[in-house]
């Protein structure tokens, strides 16, 4: 079979950054070919230059045969080459069957005929989807995962031949993200090639036939499914052994440091559990299961609608995050550019945000110890670039979160709750921040750890608490736990 | 050395100072009137309320808020400090504390709107606007108010040997300004809301009381520069400051702070207030009519705010 598209010897320089060094691969049709690799490696370059995004300073990319040059991504779009970004280029403000007709809208002389594009799109949705969608909804009422499938579909409907999907299960729930593989397999099946990028090397091996990795802007090389495993990917990624990728160190957790009894508020229910010294609570459930509205509660983030939070035994009312800060408490939050970090704003100042009063002489900052602050967490968290001055809004995920944590680590908490931290990093610095939650409870901190990846919370909780529907299902010891145990526990099965 | 230059060079207020300078040179040589102590000095009177004004809304556009209200607020405040005086036979020194305290009031209120009752800056300061003009007018019933005792128009009219003192005191506040800003802990919380007010909010920051705050400043620096300008005049009218909300909008604006909050400084909002009266005192020197003269400060500030919007979308 002869590939569909090509890439050859690609170059690409950006001032300072020499992004792309001779990156060659094949595409097949009816394939799903995963591109992995650390953030910075360079995927999302090769995807913007096959998406006609930028144009490559050296080497030539070949389309059904042919060598093509697209000046605009409106180019390679028209030849069949489709990107479903990851943040979602959708239009929220118009209905879904605008958003699948873009551009093709049913007309009837100068008129866009409405009855037929509604029309159109519901029966295409349906059979092509299986969803049900009212195709005259603005599509910004649809939960991310449908305004995802309609992305999706208006690539399907504009026949594309090669669709590139950018880290599409990262804002989605286990159900959802299933539908989305059927959708896959389907294309896959009718001869669509696929371009797979993701951060979660599970996913790969349930959806992909073939992984390509990339480390620094070089090809590292390519193989099929059956012949790798999770450890020889990571090993091409980060191009070391990696002896271990859950960092979790045995010792026996202390006494009771937060306790919640009966805590009610939006989006859940009447939610009582304890967590000891140096222990690591894993909350597991499906996304909108209340785990996020629960912590950002006990955080003073959110008004609460009843019930008690224990700090050490004492009883404690958190009205306002300074609150729950000035109890020894520290959330890094789900979302890290929208309330984890001020992105305008360098590493240094981000740093010191909540240690102001700490470092502070009368009404004045001294900038002697916030520099101290700063040097301390770029040394500890190694955070690169290692530059104070540096904004936040330049560094990779990882980097981004590790200024998060830094900051809340430098207020020494007693207790740190953590909401997806390793969402949408890249393995190394995954296992960096596992190491950092490990070195924590060993010192005493008392770790809370919201997160959907359920081998995370396996490997690294002592105890994982479900939640389902705004209820606390359980909370199981993690020796006894099982991914079928907590699934079940987060549908509520049991 | 050539550290500090660079240093001085990548400051955000660099780019404007050039700027300014270009203009001065151009004025100094096609001009013979520009270039004098006096003609220096008066330009820096000129300036220097909007100037005062300019630092209070430095302060609201880094939170990305705004405030129309603050010639309203300037024209209330000048109207009470006249009727006071005049009318109530106050001391200067009262009336000018009573006038500077409806500027806090003015300011507070703005501040409580915008945090407890949740409305948009631009629809509560606007709102602030026609109050403030509105009781102007009635408690002045229309007229202007004079004349005053010297003891009160010379903070207008006086002069330290070349130095008019409303230059002054736009100085002293302008220092003060700029410490608060840059060094002290409620400055960089003020520069943090701007930056992402949720954020803030879950570092523990009360963001509702700097709102309060900033608001309220502005409010009292809008009645000060009102109290210079009334004494400068000699005069109290309950028409003074119409318009200066947008003067000063754009000086801070000139100055380089960003209109999407979280960046800007008081030097800036300084240099772009100097620019603004470099040149309409040099358009004047120039002959040019003071019709052409709208234009050309209107299509300075577009330029000005799309060399920012440039800047912005290079960084992302």
């Amino acid at each position: 079979m002869k590939p569909i598209l090509e890439v050859k010897s690609i170059h690409k320089r950006f001032p300072g950054v020499h992004a792309l060094k001779g990156v060659s691969m094949e595409f097949y049709p009816g394939e799903v070919h995963a591109i992995v690799g650390e953030n910075g490696a360079g995927k999302s370059t090769l995807m913007k230059i096959i998406a006609g995004v930028y144009q490559p300073d050296e080497g030539e990319i070949i389309y059904e045969g042919r060598v093509v040059r697209w000046n605009h991504p409106s180019e390679a779009i028209n030849a069949g080459i489709v990107t479903v970004f990851q943040e979602l280029s959708v239009m929220d403000n118009l209905s879904v069957a605008e958003n699948i007709f873009m551009g093709d809208e049913e007309k009837r002389g100068i008129f866009i005929d409405y009855k037929k594009m509604y029309r159109e799109a519901e029966k295409f949705m349906k059979e092509e989807f299986g969803i049900e969608i009212d195709p005259e909804e603005k599509l910004g009422k649809y939960s991310i995962a449908i305004q995802q499938m309609v992305e999706i579909a208006r690539a399907v409907y504009k026949k594309a031949k090669v669709l590139i999907l950018d880290e599409p299960t990262s804002s989605l729930t286990q159900k959802e993200t299933e539908k989305l593989f059927e959708v896959v397999k389907s294309l896959k099946e009718k001869g669509v090639a696929i371009i797979f990028i993701s951060h979660r090397l599970e996913e790969i091996f349930e959806i992909c036939d073939k992984v390509s990795v990339l480390r620094d802007g070089e090809y590292i090389g390519t193989d099929s499914i059956e012949n790798l495993t999770k450890e020889k990917i990571v090993e091409m990624m980060v191009g070391r052994k990696l002896e271990k990728f859950y960092i979790k160190e045995a010792h026996e957790p202390g006494e009771v440091v937060l306790e919640v009894k009966n805590l009610s508020g939006e989006g859940f229910e009447n939610v009582s559990f304890s967590l000891r010294r140096g222990e690591i609570l894993g909350f597991a459930g499906l996304v909108g299961a209340g785990r996020t509205e629960l912590m950002e509660t006990i955080f003073g983030f959110r008004p609460k609608r009843g019930g008690e939070i224990y700090i050490e035994g004492k009883r404690v009312e958190i009205n306002h995050p300074l609150d729950a800060i000035e109890q020894g408490i520290g959330l890094v939050p789900e979302d890290r550019k929208k309330l984890g970090l001020i992105l305008i704003m360098s590493i240094m100042h981000n740093v010191s945000l909540p240690s102001l009063d700490r470092i502070k002489k009368g009404p004045f900052i001294s900038f002697k110890r916030e520099k101290e602050l700063a040097n301390w967490a770029i040394k500890t968290f190694d955070i690169r670039p290692a530059y104070p001055d540096r904004k936040v809004l330049y560094l990779s995920g990882g980097n981004q979160q590790k200024v998060v944590l830094a900051k809340w680590l430098a207020l020494k908490p007693k207790v740190l709750i953590l909401d997806e931290p390793t969402r949408g990093i890249d393995v190394g610095a995954k296992a960096e921040i596992y190491r950092i939650m490990s070195q924590l409870a060993k010192e005493g901190v008392g770790v809370i750890m919201i997160s959907s990846e359920l081998p995370e919370v396996l490997q690294m909780s002592d105890r994982i608490a479900v939640m389902s529907f705004g209820k606390l299902a359980g909370i199981i010891d993690a020796k006894e736990a099982s991914q079928e145990k907590v699934m079940k526990l987060a549908a509520g099965l049991e | 050395m050539v550290e500090l230059w660079k240093k001085l060079f990548k400051a955000r207020e660099a780019g404007i100072f050039l700027i300014l300078i270009a203009i001065v040179v151009f004025l100094g040589v096609t001009t013979r009137e520009f270039l004098t102590v006096e003609n220096i000095f008066t330009v820096i009177l000129n300036v220097s309320f909007i100037a005062i004004m300019s630092f209070g809304m430095t302060m609201v556009i880094i939170t990305s808020g705004i405030d129309l209200s603050v010639g309203s607020i300037l024209g209330a405040a000048s109207v009470v400090m006249g009727l006071l005086m005049d009318e109530k036979g106050l001391s200067p020194f009262l009336s000018v504390v009573i006038g500077l305290a409806v500027g806090v009031g003015f300011g507070l209120a703005n501040g409580l709107l915008i945090t407890k009752a949740r409305l948009a800056p631009f629809i509560s300061t606007l709102g602030m606007l026609s109050v403030g003009r509105g009781l102007a007018y009635v408690m002045s019933g229309g007229w202007p108010i004079s004349p005053f005792p010297e003891s009160f128009t010379v903070h207008g009219q006086g002069m330290v040997g070349p130095v008019p003192v409303p230059v002054i005191y736009m100085a002293v506040i302008g220092v003060i300004a700029h410490i608060f800003l840059k060094y002290t802990v409620t400055g960089r919380r003020i520069y943090a809301i701007g930056g992402n007010m949720e954020a803030s909010k879950l570092v523990g920051i009360k963001t509702d009381r700097i709102l309060i705050l900033v608001y309220t400043i502005n409010g009292f620096l809008a009645a000060f520069a009102g109290f210079l300008l009334t004494a400068w005049l000699g005069v109290a009218q309950p028409n003074a400051g119409q318009g200066y909300e947008l003067d000063v909008i754009a000086a801070t604006v000139i100055g380089g702070t960003s209109l999407s909050g979280g960046e800007g400084t008081i030097l800036g909002a300084f240099l772009g207030a100097v620019i603004m009266g470099v040149l309409r005192n040099g358009m004047i020197l120039l002959g040019v009519s003071s019709f052409w003269q709208q234009v050309v400060i209107g299509i300075v500030i577009i330029i000005a705010i799309a060399i920012d919007q440039i800047r912005r979308a290079k960084e992302r």
